[in-house]
């Protein structure tokens, strides 16, 4: 656009000028002073087994966790149980979202199918899905299917719910602006029920994959022949800290990492969203 | 008003209800109105607080069924929201997750009819009308009030419409970018030679804008008096203090104080 033939009369005619660029301190103060934490915490952690203030039995520390990690990585015995459990979410944190966005779409859209869902939908996002893991265990036996269902369960519900809380809570301006603009039903689902609801929908997503990573760690404990949920549980019991914490660590930074790349889709989708907050 | 001319907008004996879907009580708003608005002209509906001119101005846009009689675009009665009538909304009802070109295509791309890259010529033409070229690809939240306002009357004026809706489009805005907007939209609308219809609460904003100025009664609302502004086409914010404008400003005041005080509104003589 060419902002020179711009006249504007109650505009003041001042061309725009780039302020000057904020420091490095100051554009990442919040991620230095939690690196900084973080480094801290860890530094202490080591130094109190250092100088034995607790029992490393208990508390492990981080060149421990380090040491093992990188052996159980260098003689492979992590990769099975890494297989299988990522086999696990994805198969069913996928079905989660394959199943979940779609029908939280039409139960929000349709009055009368959220009518007959809803009570089902209620009662089981009501329920922690983890008490359900002895029947599905009796349907579906010990092996990746069980764990699949558990994640399944314990992701669609959360997805499902915010979705349909997304559809129905389009603003009644909105309807009104497209109505009178000549808009069909379908031309008003298309341009506003849906792009209003993708923040809901987005945050469903990250809801529900915090449950899954639960569900996957939980279930593999229950009963499984490997995975990581496994693994930390057969450590735990033969007091073998530093592999408990190595599993923890992956389950961890598996949930960051995906929260973080969720939030960097959820902020690629709200561009037009006033920034809150520095 | 000489010359025989077709009226651009015609309510034929309009009567309206208002439902209350908790209490199933119906309310009558608007009892038997007949008016006729010609070409070029810009009517203003002015009425105590909650007589029903906004629920008119839905009625004429299509947004809401008629009780009884009859509503005609250049003789055609209507029968749901068309293209030959457009509504400028208030401020916050641009589309946050378009931009503002975006928004300003949106009716067209809903009708279909024109190539995607026609429409947003037409867009961008209208967004320069309104002055405000340089913005089209920022979001609402980056304009301020007045700004967004220009927008929204791009947004309807990119139809092309026989009649442009207004409701009470510059309530939100403070008073001086009202002023402002004021003296805009009357600019704009010289160079569109648009029929409009549109309501506001503020006196002084209805005569300073209008051809005619029509004052409801209370509800069931009813027209209590048209009143003609003989004023210049050509209006400056000046007028607002000269003695003609102050006493039809009056006058109309008068009027609704007079209906204000049957619905108990106003009590104190």
């Amino acid at each position: 656009m060419d902002v020179t033939t711009t006249k504007a009369t109650t505009q003041n005619a001042g061309e725009p000028r780039l302020a000057p660029p904020k420091s490095f301190w100051t554009r990442n103060e919040h991620a230095l002073l939690g690196a900084f934490a973080m480094t801290a915490f860890l530094l202490f952690w080591e130094l109190s087994v250092v100088y034995e203030w607790v029992n490393p039995l208990f508390t492990s520390a981080p060149s421990r966790i380090a040491t093992t990690g990188y052996d159980m990585f260098a003689d492979g015995s992590i990769w099975p149980h890494l297989r299988v459990s990522g086999y696990e979410f994805i198969v069913g944190f996928g079905m989660a979202i394959v199943i979940g966005v779609p029908l939280g779409i039409l139960m929000g859209w349709y009055g009368r199918l959220n009518a007959i869902l809803d009570p089902f939908v209620s009662a089981l996002y009501a329920t922690p899905r983890i008490a359900l893991l002895p029947l599905i265990m009796i349907w579906f036996g010990i092996g990746l299917e069980s764990k699949i269902a558990i994640v399944f369960l314990g992701a669609v519900f959360p997805i499902l719910v915010n979705t349909i809380t997304g559809m129905r809570t389009i603003s009644a301006d909105f309807v009104k602006v497209a109505r009178s603009f000549g808009a069909s039903d379908r031309q008003l689902f298309m341009t506003v029920a849906l792009p209003s609801s993708v923040p809901l929908l987005l945050s469903g997503l990250r809801l529900g994959l915090g449950h899954a990573l639960i569900g996957i760690v939980v279930g593999e404990m229950y009963g499984a022949s490997a995975g990581i949920g496994h693994m930390i549980s057969v450590a735990g019991a033969r007091f073998q800290t530093d592999a408990v914490m190595v599993g923890i660590i992956i389950i961890a930074g598996t949930g960051v990492a995906l929260t973080e790349l969720l939030r960097m889709i959820e902020r690629r989708f709200e561009r037009w969203r006033p920034q809150v907050g520095g | 008003m000489e010359a025989p001319r077709q009226a651009k907008l015609e309510l034929r004996g309009v009567t309206l209800e208002h439902t209350n879907e908790r209490t199933r009580q119906i309310l009558p708003v608007m009892q038997d109105v007949d008016l006729k608005i010609y070409e070029g002209e810009l009517v203003c509906l002015v009425g105590p607080s909650g007589c029903g001119k906004t629920t008119l101005l839905n009625a004429v846009d299509g947004l809401m069924p008629l009780a009884g009689g009859k509503i005609l675009v250049d003789n055609r009665a209507i029968d749901g929201p068309g293209p030959d009538r457009a509504m400028v909304f208030q401020a916050d009802s641009l589309f946050p997750w378009r931009t503002i070109v975006q928004n300003v295509m949106y009716g067209l791309e809903l009708q279909g009819k024109l190539p995607r890259q026609q429409i947003r010529e037409r867009a961008l033409a209208l967004i320069q009308l309104v002055g405000l070229s340089g913005f089209a690809d920022h979001y609402p939240h980056e304009l301020s009030g007045g700004m967004r306002q220009r927008v929204n009357i791009a947004r309807a004026l990119v139809m092309e419409p026989k009649l442009l809706l207004l409701d009470e489009p510059f309530a939100a805005l403070d008073a001086q970018t009202r002023e402002f907007m004021q003296v805009e939209l009357l600019k704009i609308f010289a160079r569109t030679r648009t029929t409009a219809l549109f309501v506001t609460h503020q006196i002084g904003e209805a005569v300073f804008l209008s051809t005619r100025v029509v004052v409801l009664s209370a509800r069931p609302a009813q027209i209590k008096e048209i009143i003609d502004v003989d004023l210049p086409p050509m209006r400056t914010l000046a007028m607002k203090h000269q003695p003609e404008f102050l006493k039809m400003e009056q006058r109309i005041w008068q009027l609704i104080e007079e209906e204000a005080r049957k619905t108990g509104m106003l009590t104190v003589a």
